[in-house]
C-alpha cells in the first residue's frame, strides 16, 4: 500500500477542471490562481530545493569551519575562510591557471567560431553537413574528449608530438606534455577550444542568417569587398550574439573542471578553483573552506561577466 | 559579359568556400578518427603513425572485451534508466512552469518568475558541497534514483526559461477558442500548448538528454558502489585500471556516444518538422 504522498501532484490533479465553465477565463478569481500555482509549484519545488537552498547554504557554510561527523559542532568563524583563501599561494595559482586558460580559449573560440559561421552562412550545397560535423564535439561527453586529448598528447610518438617535433620542429625529441605547468595547459587549452568551437558557430550562424540579404546586395553594389561587407554588414548585426558568446564562454573558462580533473589531476601546479575546491572538500573533507573558494570563483566571475556587459552596453549606447 | 563575370566569381568564391570548409573539416574531425582507428587497434599496434588513421589488422577485440567482460551492459542501463526519468521529468516539469508563468495569473508570478531566471547565473560547480550534504541528509547518497531530483533540479531554470520564450509566442486567440468550449487549464496546456511547441520541446529533448547521459561531477561525487556507476563513471575509471589499452577505453567510449548521436539526429529531425508545420507563424 503506498498512499500517495507528494501533494503537489495530488492538488494537480484537482485543479484539472473537467466540468464545463464557458465564464472561466484564464487566471482569473482564485480557481485562476490555484491552477497556476498548481502548474509551477512541483517544478518550483524542486528547482528551489536543489538550487536555491544549496546557493544560500554555499555563503552559509563558507562562515563555518564545517565538521562532516553527525553532531559535531561547526562553530562560525565569520571571514576566515576567505581571509585563509586570499593568502592561500595554491589557491591564488589556480586563479591565475583559469585566468590564463579563459584568457587562451575563449578568443580562439570566438575567432574560429565567427570564421566557420561566415565560410557556412550561404546556400551552399552539404552545409547541413559541415554544421553537423563541427558541432559533434559540442556533444561529446567531456569525460571521452578529456581521455582522448590526453592520449594524443601524452603518447611518445603520438599525434600531438608528431605535431610539435617531426612537422613543427619546436623541439628536437618527444615533449612530456603532462609533465610541467604549461606544456599541460597547451593540453588542456587545445581540448578547450577544439570542443568550445561548434557551439559558437552554432550561435553565430544563427545572427548571421538573420542579416536580411538585401543588406549584403546593396553593399555589393556599391563596391564594397568581402572583407568590408563582412565589417560595416556582418560585425554590426552580431554585436548582440557577440556578447552573449563573450559572457557565456567567459564563465565557462574560469569553471572549467573535468578536462583538468582528468587529463592532470591537477599535478604540476596545474590546479584550477573547481579542482581546488573538489579537493578541498571531498579529499580533505574541509567544507567550510571549499566552500568559501566556490563562493569567491562565482563572485569574482560574475563581477567580471557584469562589467563586461555594462561595458558593452554602453558601448553599443553610443 | 557581366554575367559571365559575376559566375565565375561566384564559382571562385565556392571553391574557396569548400577549400576552407574542408581543411577545417579535417583538422576538428581528426581527433575523433584518431579514436575511431585506435579502437580498431590491437595493444601493440596503438602507438603507430598518428597519420595512418585505417588500421593494417583492423581487430573488433576491444569492441569484444568491452561488451564481454567489464559490466559494460550494466553501466549502459545505469545510465540510460537515469537519463530517461530525467529527461521526461525535466520537459514534464519545466513545459508546466513555463505554461504557468506565461499563461495563467497567480500571486507571487512575477517573483517565482525572477528566482528561476537568476538561478541561471549559478554555475551548478559552485552547490556541489550543500547539494552533497543535502543528499546525505535526505539519504540519497550512492543511489541511482538519487541522481534524479538533482539533474532534474539543476535543468529545470533553463528549460522553463526557453519554453517560456516559446509559448508567449502562441497566440492568445487559441486559448480563449478553447476556454469558450470549456477546456480547463490542464487541458489547453495538453492538447494546445504542447503540440504547438514541437520543435521548441525537440530543443529541450536534446539538452536535458544531453546533460543527463554526460553528467560526471555529481555521479563522481555521490555513488561509490561498483553496481551502481554511470557511463562517464565507469569509462574514467575504467582508464585508470586499463592505463595502457587505449584501444578498450576508446571502443568503450565510442559505445557511449552512439545513444547522444541517436537522440541528437532523431530530435533534429523532430525539430524540423515542428517548424515545418508552421502552425503558430501562420
Amino acid at each position: 500500500m503506498t498512499a500517495p504522498t507528494g501533494t503537489p501532484s495530488a492538488a494537480l490533479v484537482s485543479a484539472n477542471p473537467r466540468r464545463r465553465r464557458s465564464t472561466a477565463v484564464a487566471g482569473d478569481g482564485r480557481r485562476g490562481a490555484f491552477a497556476g500555482l498548481a502548474f509551477v509549484l512541483p517544478g518550483f519545488a524542486v528547482y528551489a530545493l536543489v538550487m536555491l537552498y544549496p546557493a544560500v547554504q554555499t555563503f552559509l557554510l563558507s562562515l563555518r569551519d564545517w565538521k562532516i561527523t553527525p553532531g559535531a559542532e561547526s562553530p562560525w568563524v565569520g571571514l576566515d575562510n576567505y581571509v585563509k583563501a586570499f593568502g592561500d599561494p595554491k589557491f591564488l595559482d589556480s586563479l591565475v591557471n583559469a585566468v590564463v586558460y579563459t584568457a587562451v580559449t575563449v578568443p580562439l573560440q570566438i575567432a574560429i567560431g565567427l570564421f566557420l559561421a561566415v565560410l557556412l552562412d550561404s546556400k551552399l550545397p552539404g552545409r547541413v553537413a559541415f554544421r553537423v560535423l563541427f558541432y559533434l564535439p559540442v556533444v561529446t561527453s567531456w569525460v571521452v574528449v578529456s581521455l582522448l586529448f590526453q592520449f594524443m598528447f601524452s603518447s611518445g610518438d603520438g599525434p600531438a608530438n608528431f605535431i610539435a617535433v617531426d612537422v613543427l620542429h619546436l623541439a628536437d625529441e618527444n615533449i612530456g606534455w603532462f609533465r610541467e605547468r604549461w606544456t599541460s595547459f597547451i593540453a588542456i587549452c587545445a581540448l578547450g577550444v577544439w570542443k568550445g568551437i561548434g557551439w559558437a558557430m552554432l550561435i553565430f550562424l544563427a545572427a548571421l542568417t538573420a542579416v536580411p540579404k538585401e543588406l549584403h546586395e546593396a553593399a555589393a553594389l556599391d563596391g564594397a569587398g568581402v572583407l568590408n561587407r563582412f565589417r560595416f554588414v556582418s560585425v554590426p548585426a552580431i554585436r548582440g550574439a557577440l556578447s552573449v558568446v563573450f559572457i557565456l564562454l567567459l564563465i565557462g573558462g574560469f569553471n572549467v573542471f573535468i578536462s583538468v580533473l582528468l587529463m592532470t589531476g591537477g599535478a604540476h601546479d596545474t590546479q584550477v578553483p573547481l579542482t581546488y575546491m573538489y579537493d578541498q572538500a571531498f579529499k580533505f573533507l574541509e567544507f567550510g573552506y571549499g566552500s568559501a573558494v566556490s563562493f569567491s570563483l562565482t563572485a569574482i566571475v560574475l563581477a567580471v561577466a557584469a562589467l563586461q556587459y555594462w561595458w558593452t552596453r554602453r558601448r553599443m549606447a553610443d | 559579359m557581366d554575367t559571365v563575370g559575376s559566375r565565375r566569381r561566384r564559382a571562385l568564391s565556392y571553391a574557396v568556400r569548400y577549400a576552407l570548409l574542408g581543411i577545417s573539416a579535417v583538422l576538428l574531425s581528426y581527433p575523433f578518427l584518431y579514436m575511431v582507428s585506435t579502437s580498431f587497434k590491437t595493444r601493440s599496434l596503438v602507438l603507430g603513425d598518428p597519420m595512418q588513421l585505417i588500421p593494417e589488422e583492423p581487430t573488433l577485440d576491444n569492441y569484444i572485451r568491452v561488451l564481454a567482460t567489464e559490466n559494460f551492459g550494466r553501466y549502459f542501463l545505469n545510465s540510460a534508466i537515469v537519463a530517461v526519468v530525467s529527461t521526461v521529468l525535466i520537459v514534464l516539469l519545466a513545459s508546466m512552469m513555463a505554461y504557468g508563468f506565461t499563461r495563467l495569473q497567480f500571486p507571487g508570478r512575477r517573483i517565482l518568475f525572477a528566482l528561476v531566471v537568476i538561478g541561471l547565473t549559478i554555475p551548478t560547480m559552485m552547490l556541489i558541497i550543500p547539494q552533497f550534504l543535502l543528499a546525505r541528509d535526505l539519504g540519497l547518497l550512492n543511489s541511482l534514483h538519487g541522481l534524479v531530483p538533482f539533474y532534474v533540479g539543476t535543468a529545470l531554470g533553463f528549460n522553463t526559461f526557453l519554453l517560456s520564450g516559446f509559448f508567449q509566442g502562441i497566440p492568445k486567440e487559441l486559448d480563449e477558442a478553447m476556454i469558450i468550449d470549456g477546456a480547463g487549464p490542464w487541458r489547453r496546456y495538453w492538447s494546445l500548448a504542447l503540440p504547438l511547441s514541437k520543435p521548441a520541446l525537440g530543443t529541450c529533448v536534446i539538452f536535458a538528454f544531453l546533460g543527463t547521459w554526460d553528467e560526471f561531477a555529481w555521479a563522481l561525487t555521490v555513488l561509490n558502489d561498483v553496481d551502481q556507476r554511470t557511463l562517464p563513471i565507469a569509462i574514467a575509471l575504467f582508464h585508470g585500471q586499463h592505463s595502457t589499452s587505449w584501444g578498450l577505453v576508446f571502443a568503450a567510449s565510442l559505445l557511449a556516444i552512439v545513444p547522444v548521436l541517436i537522440v541528437y539526429i532523431v530530435f533534429q529531425r523532430f525539430f524540423v518538422a515542428g517548424l515545418a508545420s508552421g502552425a503558430i507563424k501562420s
